[in-house]
């Protein structure tokens, strides 16, 4: 590392003209990347960091511009300025994919569909290099062994809506790796993926560069990444590059305030919030047992189901009055369908959900009519994972958070306008707001606005699914700390349920560990986070990147 | 680098909720941003709204009564507006006006020939009395857009047709009936759309299947012998004004599969979208649960929808009434009036009869660009 940089950016700068004005997105920012070293770049969406790592390989989506600054990529015969190449033309082809490759954050969308993914990298191969077709199939099928994909010679005659989500991102870095690149840019490489394949790809995409000396920049904003497999953090802020240090420097002795606050947000999450005591003798609020739902399918001929999708699948679950129940699961566990369906979104096929109402009657929400369930509404409420998506665009804030109002209770129209700055003082938003629209707010407004439209009419329960997990980290225990002090305001119970284990821990009481459809554990959180008991909790605790570089097999004494 | 001051998250909040100031506009104001960007359809939208105001103030603009005729001027050619006028003393002054004819007979094709007469002077205006009409059916009025200054005198200025009636008299009343044939056509099949189309895409299931059966039938049978059947099941002494509403109802009996299939589309996908199972879940009923949150995420692709649908209607009103199966004399439109063309004789005689033909491409077009425009603007958070 003590050479020539391989990639020299000095003074980059790319701009985004919009309507009015000008969005600076890459402000000035400066730095080396060295060979066989792993530069990570983070930040908070918005910082610039993948526009950075695009302007690299002239891929600045329209209507950006780089509009100074030098990119130098280090040749036999001296230095490269990619700034100058261009975005089109053979200049800019012959570095792209040859001596800079690059990996994408959703390997579906990165990957044709209608090509076999043997096909995808021996055309790649073949592109820039002049070998004959076999023998490009044969090194595809080298490359895709060496990602560790099983069976190679066969995966390569298959297409990609085939793999999982983490055979995808192998065979995208085997693509990426087919012409031996001496940089790789991975923007967000592991960020759609579950945990445990996340794991497996952040070792792969080490071990590969120490094998080849490859110089990797790798973009994230998730802190726990950065400490497994940085040698240097650049931080950015804002399209700023606000500190640049050796990774062990970094966590150990931020310079930065803004360091120093990510950092803290992150590490914040690391231990327990204080709980409020609870009482001894605990009252059930909810009791599910042998929940299940299924869907049917294929079905033949006569419509008659061969198959079942068992998306659900036998759960049992006691929510206690004033507790945090969390459900932690990977994609596809069933997590999501599980709270959707204590809301009878979906209609459960088995089982009952017996809830106890504020009066003290207990119903059985799994088999309650229509009408039975609209006065359940008021009752038990739901926090979406999307606040884009969650929030109608047409309607305003005012609108949004009065329709609960306006169904379970018969305010006035003045009383509700009331209710609703009183909501929205409380979810720390300004009172004036009510006749914006949602799109003029940031995601963490936007949850926070979900959640007093969650709260506007005194529930009970609360099934917050991923409230969190499309907000950035600094956002992120803001929101949880909101939801903790509504909780010891109205005695709410919630339901969390989420995929990320540091969320859970930080927030719930007690935890149940979900596989498909089934649950495999369930206990106390810091029992289950601390001594796991069953295999799959295991290796779901562990896969999670701590924030710690310390962790790390070769860390400084 | 440095920030000036520590980070601070309250901080980021507040700028972040000033930031959001810049972009607080409305729905329809970014939908009306986009569309400016559409170039082409901005002009459009000219265009169309030029032609619907020459729609409703026909009678006016018009310079004759659609029906006058005089057998003196069959075929007249068009006349040029010239607009100085020799005072035969060497000068010249400022008098808009259009030149006579001489009329000779021909006696060997027994056809009329017109030589333009530069000392038949005849001196035209704006805003002169004419015929009196009645404007919109409420008062009457002889007040005509342009005209000659003496009624008696002729003035055509893109010809006339076979009995010696003006074309563009005629033409801006075909405007009236052709333009709003697709209107109102359009609006009777959004209606029967949006109903069969909401119910199939809300409900579902075996309905949804019924009723999209039933349109892949209506669009595999082809079109024009149905229109034929149809129009030829009238009876034909029914009178004209029945006439155009049945026409109406038979071309929006086709037109509302296109219109259905839009709402059903969006329904099924807005039915899965996340605020809708949020309104679900906050109690709200199922009829105000689509018409205050579902609906408005329609509309811009419902207009959209129509911009495109109407010139189907003008096209198929005028196929209709071309071949002589639509709307009937003396009810004018577009179509009436391109059955002139039918022969040759027109052709090689009046190729000023094309002018109705011009007018129909010209709208026709013009709502195709307007409505690729409002298509394309249609959903302002879509990107």
């Amino acid at each position: 590392m003590t050479d020539k940089p391989i990639l020299r950016v000095s003074n980059l700068s790319v701009d985004f003209p919009m309507h009015k004005s000008v969005l600076h997105a890459v402000k000035d920012v400066s730095f080396d990347l060295h060979r066989g070293e792993t530069l990570c770049v983070v930040g908070e969406s918005g910082s610039g960091k993948s526009v950075t790592a695009r302007a690299i390989l002239q891929l600045v989506a329209k209507p950006g511009v780089i509009t100074s600054g030098q990119i130098n990529l280090a040749s036999e015969s001296g230095e490269i300025d990619i700034v100058a190449l261009g975005n089109s033309g053979p200049a800019i082809r012959q570095i792209r994919g040859r001596r800079i490759a690059m990996i994408f954050q959703e390997p579906m969308t990165s990957l044709s569909p209608v090509h076999t993914i043997g096909h995808q990298i021996v055309e790649t191969i073949l592109l820039h290099e002049k070998i004959s077709k076999e023998e490009a199939r044969k090194r595809a099928a080298a490359l895709l062994d060496r990602v560790r994909i099983p069976n190679p010679e066969a995966a390569l005659d298959r297409y990609s809506f085939e793999f999982s989500g983490g055979m995808r991102q192998r065979a995208m870095i085997a693509m990426a790796l087919s012409c031996n690149p001496e940089i790789l840019i991975a923007d967000e490489p592991t960020t759609a993926l579950d945990v445990t394949t996340q794991a497996e790809i952040l070792s792969l995409i080490r071990e590969l560069q120490r094998d080849r000396g490859m110089a990797v920049l790798f973009i994230t904003h998730d802190m726990g990444v950065v400490a497994q497999i940085a040698d240097r953090v650049m931080v950015m802020f804002r399209g700023e590059k606000v500190e640049e240090a050796n990774v062990f420097d970094l966590f150990a002795r931020p310079q930065q305030a803004y360091t120093r606050a990510l950092l803290g947000s992150v590490l914040k999450l690391e231990t327990p919030a204080p709980r409020p005591t609870r009482p001894v003798a605990e009252t059930p609020i909810a009791q599910i047992n042998d929940l299940a739902l299924h869907f049917p399918l294929n079905p033949g001929f006569f419509g008659r189901p061969t198959a079942y999708l068992k998306a659900i699948d036998g759960i049992s679950l006691t929510i206690n009055e004033g507790e945090t129940v969390g459900v932690v699961g990977e994609s596809g566990s069933g997590k999501t369908t599980l709270g959707r369906t204590l809301l009878r979104v979906y209609t459960p096929t088995d089982g009952q959900v017996n809830y106890r109402r504020g009066d003290g009657t207990t119903v059985d929400i799994a088999s309650l009519g229509k009408a039975g369930m609209k006065s359940l509404y008021g009752e038990v409420r739901m926090i979406f994972q999307d606040p884009h998506s969650s929030l109608n665009p047409r309607m305003t804030i005012y609108q949004i958070i009065s329709e609960p109002l306006r169904t379970n209770t018969d305010m006035s129209e003045h009383q509700m306008m009331d209710r609703v700055q009183e909501l929205l003082t409380r979810v720390g938003l300004p009172a004036d707001i009510g006749d914006r629209y949602p799109h003029a707010f940031s995601g963490g407004q936007r949850q926070r606005i979900s959640i007093a439209r969650a709260i506007a009419v005194r529930p009970r329960l609360i099934i917050a699914d991923e409230p969190t997990s499309a907000l950035d980290v600094s956002l992120r225990h803001q929101v949880l700390d909101l939801m903790r002090d509504l909780q010891s305001e109205f005695g709410l119970s919630y339901l969390f349920i989420s995929h990320d284990i540091s969320v859970i821990r930080y927030f719930c009481d007690r935890v149940a560990v979900m596989k498909n459809g089934r649950i495999v554990e369930i206990g106390d959180v810091a029992q289950i986070c601390e001594r796991p008991e069953h295999e799959y909790t295991r290796t779901l605790i562990s896969a999670v990147p701590r924030p710690d570089p310390r962790l790390r097999a070769d860390a400084p004494a | 680098m440095t920030l000036e001051k520590p980070f601070n998250e309250d901080d980021l909040l507040d700028q972040q909720i000033n930031a959001g100031q810049l972009q607080a506009a409305g729905q329809w104001a970014m939908v009306w941003n986009k569309f400016r960007k559409h170039r082409l359809a901005v002009v459009a939208l000219f265009v169309v709204g030029f032609i619907y105001f020459v729609a409703l103030f026909a009678e006016f603009l018009a310079p004759y009564d659609p029906g006058k005729f005089d057998p003196r001027y069959t075929f007249a050619p068009p006349q040029g507006i010239g607009l100085f006028v020799d005072d035969g003393a060497g000068g010249s002054h400022f008098q808009p006006h259009v030149t006579g004819f001489d009329i000779v007979l021909n006696p060997t094709s027994f056809r009329r020939e017109f030589t333009p007469d530069p000392s038949q002077v005849i001196p035209i205006g704006f805003f002169v009395a004419g015929q009196t009409y009645k404007m919109w059916g409420l008062f009457e009025t002889n007040l005509h857009f342009i005209g000659p200054l003496d009624p008696s005198q002729p003035m055509f200025l893109v010809g006339a047709d076979r009995l010696g009636r003006d074309l563009l008299s005629r033409t801006i009343h075909g405007t009236r009936i052709s333009m709003s044939i697709g209107l109102v056509g359009v609006g009777l099949s959004l209606l029967i759309g949006m109903i069969l189309g909401g119910i199939s895409g809300y409900r579902g299931g075996m309905i949804d299947r019924v009723i999209q059966r039933v349109i892949e039938f209506i669009r595999s049978v082809p079109t024009i012998p149905l229109w034929l059947g149809l129009a030829a099941a009238m009876p034909k002494d029914w009178p004209p004004l029945q006439v155009y509403f049945s026409i109406l109802v038979i071309l929006s009996l086709i037109g509302w599969t296109e219109i259905a299939r839009v709402v059903r589309g969006r329904f099924l996908s807005l039915r899965t979208d996340d605020f809708v199972i949020a309104a679900r879940l906050d109690g709200v009923s199922e009829f105000r649960l689509i018409m205050r949150h579902m609906m408005p995420s329609l509309y811009s692709h419902i207009i959209a929808a129509i911009t495109l649908a109407i010139p189907n209607m003008i096209l198929a009103e005028t196929s209709l009434s071309f071949l002589g199966l639509g709307l009937q004399p003396p009810i004018v439109s577009w179509g009436v009036l391109l059955q002139d063309t039918q022969n040759l004789r027109a052709i090689t005689q009046a190729p000023w009869l094309f002018v109705p033909g011009i007018c129909v491409v010209v709208a026709v077009l013009s709502l195709n660009f307007l409505g690729d425009g409002v298509r394309d603007a249609a959903d302002p958070y879509a990107k």
